[in-house]
């Protein structure tokens, strides 16, 4: 599936809050369904350089749901502005224009695609990078794929993407399990806890774990799945310009050396082929 | 019609090396990419004699209507681009610049002397940013050496070799005119502007410590280095600098440029290139005047 060639303008639907974050939804009348996993670049239509000449390059944004919708598809992120780029993209108003280029980047495989025998998958997300889990569960879920979903938040203000794991009726998805550092929900500390304690205690070693979140949280994760010789795939997160191989920006050490363009090389990336996960 | 050094281009707006991958954004695109290509030529990365990773992250950094880069040209090195990279970039419908850098004149030798057997190549940039390692020099900061190093390399093709301006010199006119004297067929500026950033912890935000400038930030001191380098030499010169629309273009082709190419700009929108083109084809005025009188001389 390629993208549609160039940037267009895309409509807000619907901007609301969740927590300390906010869900906003585009109307995009061109581009295909994207996949989980793929992100868009994104860049206000009008007053991008809103701070004093910033943001100036669009950002690369994950999707946390997609699907049709009248005249084309609804594309939904999940955003926390921490930065002049981010803080706009929080701003939007319904109605207004976005500059949209995408799908981009690849997306998540199907547990046998990664791993034969696989019986499952495991779905480990921390924070902001909870939202390609949401896309990827409710495909999976649709599918029959057995399913564990482990989520970690820091405290109640950042566990704004965890509606997208509800169902209809607003309850969580009996396949998630929490863990939070302040102990407001869920289990008291770090979601690699309970990743750990699966591991443990059953036979998770013949899934497949799937994992988008802090670069801290995504080396915890990929040591233990090295440890256990599970199989992961990692969505990684990298200053991006361009989205599309053109800048070489999105650099990230490949374990022989070398590097990978993150933007068409991933974002989601095998674990064993990524080097460690910088982290501070 | 503009042209490259003779051959006729369908626009005057190409792409600045090291701004666009046309072989990634064929796999991202598809073949929309080669139905409407956004430049009338296509300006490759600068290709080394041997492979190169690159410049560890952290990379890039976003600055006031501008980014920082050291990316430390990654690249497949001569024998990996001759044999991976050239097949597919001569299937774009533009004729093809190769840039090529190297740090001696019998390097750049053997990259012009090879990369100008390739008869899917129209035209030679050389990056001259780098030192030379017997002299420790970077080449294009210094005119003699720019004279030098084009004088080595003109006998070995009649194919257009255009030399790639640094602007980190304070007098660009004066290596655009030693690069003519060696033999240039036209010069192309500017090249980044050095420059610094600091992250919210005080440490340089990028891991190189330093890297390039470029973007609209850039613009007012290219469009000055232009003026003085379209003063002093009668060569073809190629305009850049953080253009990104018909408007900025014009002020470039005003200030005496045949061509102009984007970079920067490639990122925010991939298909900048034939935008600006569509905009300065409709700009009331398209005044292409060279050699205008410099009022600080």
């Amino acid at each position: 599936m390629t993208a549609p060639f160039g940037r267009r303008l895309c409509e807000v639907a619907e901007n609301r809050v969740t927590g300390g974050y906010r869900v906003f939804s585009l109307l995009d009348r061109e581009g295909p369904e994207p996949l989980p996993g793929q992100f868009y670049m994104l860049a206000a239509g009008r007053h991008w350089a809103h701070r004093g000449g910033r943001p100036f390059l669009p950002r690369a944004i994950s999707v946390a749901e997609a699907g049709p919708a009248a005249n084309g598809v609804r594309l939904d992120f999940l955003v926390e502005g921490v930065g002049p780029g981010t803080e706009r993209l929080c701003l939007f108003e319904e109605g207004e224009t976005v500059w949209v280029t995408g799908p981009l980047g690849n997306s998540f495989s199907e547990p046998r695609e990664v791993s034969p025998g696989a019986a499952g998958a495991v779905l480990v997300g921390g924070g902001i990078g909870v939202a390609p889990l949401a896309f990827l569960r409710r495909g999976f879920a649709e599918r029959g794929v057995p399913l564990r979903v482990l989520l970690g938040f820091r405290d109640r203000v950042h566990q704004g993407g965890l509606e997208l794991f509800c169902g209809a009726g607003g309850d969580l998805c009996p396949e998630v399990r929490l863990a939070s550092e302040d102990g407001h929900a869920g289990h008291r500390g770090y979601v690699t806890d309970l990743l750990a304690a699966i591991f443990a205690g059953d036979d998770a070693t013949s899934a497949v774990v799937y994992s988008c979140g802090p670069p801290a949280m995504l080396e915890a994760v990929r040591v233990l799945c090295a440890e256990r010789g599970v199989a992961c795939e990692l969505a990684l997160e990298s200053p991006m310009a361009c989205g599309f191989g053109a800048c070489f920006g999105c650099a990230v050490p490949k374990p022989e050396g070398g590097y990978i363009r993150l933007c068409v090389d991933g974002p989601v990336v095998q674990g064993d082929r990524v080097a460690e996960v910088a982290h501070a | 019609m503009p042209d490259l050094c003779g051959t006729p281009l369908a626009h005057p707006v190409i792409n600045a090396s090291g701004t666009y991958d046309a072989i990634a954004a064929r796999r991202v695109f598809g073949d929309a990419l080669l139905a409407d290509f956004p430049f009338s030529a296509f300006v490759s990365k600068t290709i080394t004699p041997e492979p190169r990773a690159g410049n560890e992250p952290r990379r890039i950094w976003e600055t006031p209507t501008g980014m920082i880069n050291s990316i430390g040209l990654p690249n497949k090195g001569l024998e990996g681009f001759l044999a991976e990279d050239l097949p597919q970039l001569a299937e774009l419908p533009v004729p093809l610049v190769v840039s090529v850098m190297a740090t001696s004149k019998e390097l750049f030798a053997r990259l012009v002397g090879a990369v100008a057997e390739r008869e899917e190549v129209a035209a030679i940039e050389l990056n001259v940013s780098c030192p030379n390692v017997h002299s420790g020099l970077i080449v294009g900061e210094q005119p003699a050496e720019t004279e030098a190093l084009t004088e080595a390399l003109r006998p070995l093709t009649e194919k257009p070799l255009i030399i790639k301006l640094t602007p980190n010199v304070a007098d660009p006119a004066a290596v655009a005119v030693a690069a003519g004297e060696g033999g240039a067929d036209a010069v192309s500026l500017i090249n980044t502007l050095k420059a610094s950033a600091f992250d919210a912890t005080g440490e340089p935000a990028l891991a190189a410590g330093h890297g390039g400038l470029s973007g609209p930030a850039v613009r007012p001191i290219a469009l000055q280095q232009l003026r003085a380098v379209t003063a002093a030499v009668a060569i073809p010169v190629i305009g850049m600098g953080g253009i990104s629309n018909g408007a900025d273009a014009a002020e470039f082709l005003a200030a005496g440029a045949s061509l102009v190419a984007v970079g920067t700009e490639n990122f925010r929108d991939p298909r900048a290139g034939s935008r600006i083109a569509a905009e300065l084809g409709s700009a009331p005025q398209r005044a292409v005047v060279a050699h205008l009188p410099l009022d600080l001389e």
